[in-house]
């Protein structure tokens, strides 16, 4: 069954068409690979799937839902989650405490009851707490919890946005660019930790990605875009070798010589 | 067993209250007394602002508004409730005081609502415009109140009779709500609802994205905002015989401004501290009414420069006690 599906998905920038006619499908428990030159439209479609910008033509659907138009906020609750190209994390704020926002609509206490520190607040916030804890270690940032967010090392404010993410109880995780600023030794291990995700937590995963060893080996499904169209869809062997792949990324080959 | 805990707390503090309160009367010159029971209730209004301008990092300078609904409605509800409280239990101390805390919760959740219905449309724009629109609803209400002829108009309301508002502001009450206020706002920074306030002000557009309600958030903490500020005036209004629009003009809103400032955006303890700092220093320049704000501007020039987090940053005296111990333990 198709997790995520988009069909014929449009987004219009003034007189720039910055996503035409886009549709593919992701299987639930995929781990699914969108790639494409700068400018391709990567972010922007991110940006459609979550509620950010709303589509201007064409349908979302997510577990057989129309989720198109969507506010952030609502499309978050109902199971997407995702990082960002250019880290947003609470700078100020602790570790720990980035993770425990994401929990907010996990989390039933009232305002009153936080207000008068109820008993049922009070369990809701260990409970919140010793989750955030466990996605910590997950993501191997365990003895970090207490340092400052905007403090870590720019891998680790990575992998702390996925640790976030996670947090919400997705069912689909979007990654903006995970594998950016990583030396390959963490690019493995993010690699690894993409894996247990998929295969532990039974998530579904759609990354961008620019780092090709990363997106070659992690990935099932790839999906090329290129000025906003669907150039090619294919496993990683496939998209490798397709004409249009190869001239969106050195450019077409010339028949006269210079 | 938490429960009544609580309440043996709550009344040792009572009575140690009640006590200082006693002991000041005697023992301090009436002009002393003023400035302890204007420090208590800054406390309130550094305390609350804090919460919307320090956690939530969406400034409003147009609070003075709201600490004015507060106390016309807790003059003009507790002069009317007060026969009618004095019928059912007797006059007496009794009396007084459940007519005093009713008119003050009525002040509170008229200001709040009136927070309500101005952060609901306003709350939608950031940062400057915020400020602006903020700025300029402040001025409606107290336009609004200069021309309300029920409430006495440009001057003033002081209750039907010519005695003027009675004096039920105490040290005793001050600090009581003020203490009160400081627990229900800490306990509300420190939970999960704090720490989405704090991820709007941190970046709005991961906070949505991480399914935080922002606007909902944003509303509910500027009401609670509004709320306590209306506590705070219905406190100022029974301190005086009456109140005038004048008493909530535009420099009020930047007093409360500059205690936050002073004491640290983001810090309870910071704000604190910075509203006591603003009532005494208004009194020491009292002399100098009409370069109080020239004053305060170059105060707050110096902060910038030298402390530009403020006295106490974003940090709670709390936690740094308790890390200082920790750090000693480690030591030994």
């Amino acid at each position: 069954m198709n997790l995520l599906s988009l069909q014929n998905v449009d987004k219009i920038f003034g007189g720039l068409r910055a996503l035409k006619e886009v549709s593919f499908d992701v299987p639930a428990r995929a781990i699914f690979g969108l790639i494409g030159p700068n400018g391709a439209g990567k972010t922007t479609l991110f940006n459609v799937i979550t509620g950010v910008y709303s589509p201007d033509g064409g349908a979302i659907h997510f577990e057989g839902q129309a989720i198109g138009g969507e506010s952030p906020a609502r499309v978050a609750t109902r199971g997407i989650a995702r990082t960002f190209q250019n880290i947003r994390l609470f700078r100020s704020m602790t570790v720990e405490e980035n993770v425990m926002v994401a929990g907010h609509h996990l989390h039933q206490a009232s305002v009153l009851g936080a207000m008068f520190r109820t008993r049922a607040q009070a369990e809701d916030e260990a409970r919140l707490g010793k989750r955030a804890r466990e996605l910590l270690d997950v993501m191997g940032l365990g003895r970090h919890a207490q340092d400052v967010a905007g403090s870590l090392p720019y891998g680790s404010q990575r992998r702390l946005e996925i640790a976030r993410a996670l947090m919400l109880k997705p069912k689909l995780l979007l990654l903006d660019e995970p594998a950016a600023g990583m030396n390959s030794q963490e690019a493995a291990e993010l690699e690894r930790q993409i894996r247990f995700l998929r295969d532990e937590m039974g998530l579904t995963i759609v990354l961008v990605e620019h780092n090709m060893a990363v997106v070659m080996s992690v990935c099932e499904t790839v999906h090329v875009v290129d000025h906003g169209e669907t150039i090619a869809h294919g496993t990683p062997q496939q998209v490798k070798r397709d004409p249009a792949v190869l001239a969106a990324y050195l450019g077409k080959p010339t028949e006269e010589v210079a | 067993m938490q429960l009544l805990r609580r309440l043996a707390i709550a009344s040792a503090t009572g009575l140690l209250l009640y006590g200082i309160g006693l002991w000041l009367q005697d023992g301090l010159i009436e002009y002393v007394q003023r400035i302890v029971l204007l420090a208590g209730i800054n406390v309130i209004l550094a305390v609350g602002l804090n919460l919307i301008n320090g956690t939530t990092g969406q400034f409003s300078i147009g609070h003075a508004g709201f600490m004015a609904v507060g106390a016309y409605g807790a003059a003009f509800f507790g002069v009317k409730l007060g026969p009618v409280v004095e019928r059912l239990l007797g006059p007496g101390v009794v009396a007084n005081a459940v007519t005093f805390n009713a008119a003050l919760l009525i002040g509170a959740a008229l200001a709040g609502l009136t927070g309500l219905l101005v952060g609901a449309p306003s709350l939608r724009l950031r940062g400057d415009y915020l400020a602006v629109v903020t700025l300029g609803f402040g001025e409606i209400i107290r336009i609004s109140f200069n021309n309300a002829h029920f409430l006495g108009a440009a001057t003033g309301y002081f209750g039907d009779t010519p005695a003027g508002l009675p004096a039920y502001t105490s040290f005793f009450w001050v600090y009581a709500w003020a203490i009160a206020i400081v627990i229900l706002i800490r306990n509300l920074t420190f939970s999960q609802t704090g720490r989405s306030l704090a991820a709007i002000r941190e970046d709005e557009i991961a906070a949505e994205a991480m399914a935080t309600p922002t606007t909902r958030l944003k509303v509910l903490a500027f009401s609670i905002s509004a709320a306590s500020a209306g506590i705070a005036g219905g406190l100022f209004a029974y301190m005086q015989s009456g109140i005038r629009p004048e008493d909530f003009r535009f420099d009020k809103s930047i007093d409360m401004i500059v205690m936050i400032i002073i004491g640290g955006l983001g810090s309870i303890s910071g704000a604190i501290v910075g509203g006591i700092f603003v009532a005494v220093t208004l009194e020491l320049m009292r002399d100098l009414q009409q370069y109080r704000l020239v004053l305060y501007a170059l105060l707050l020039i110096i902060i910038m420069l030298v402390r530009p987090e403020g006295l106490l940053g974003s940090r709670e005296l709390s936690t740094a006690i308790r890390a200082r111990f920790k750090r000693a333990k480690v030591a030994k």
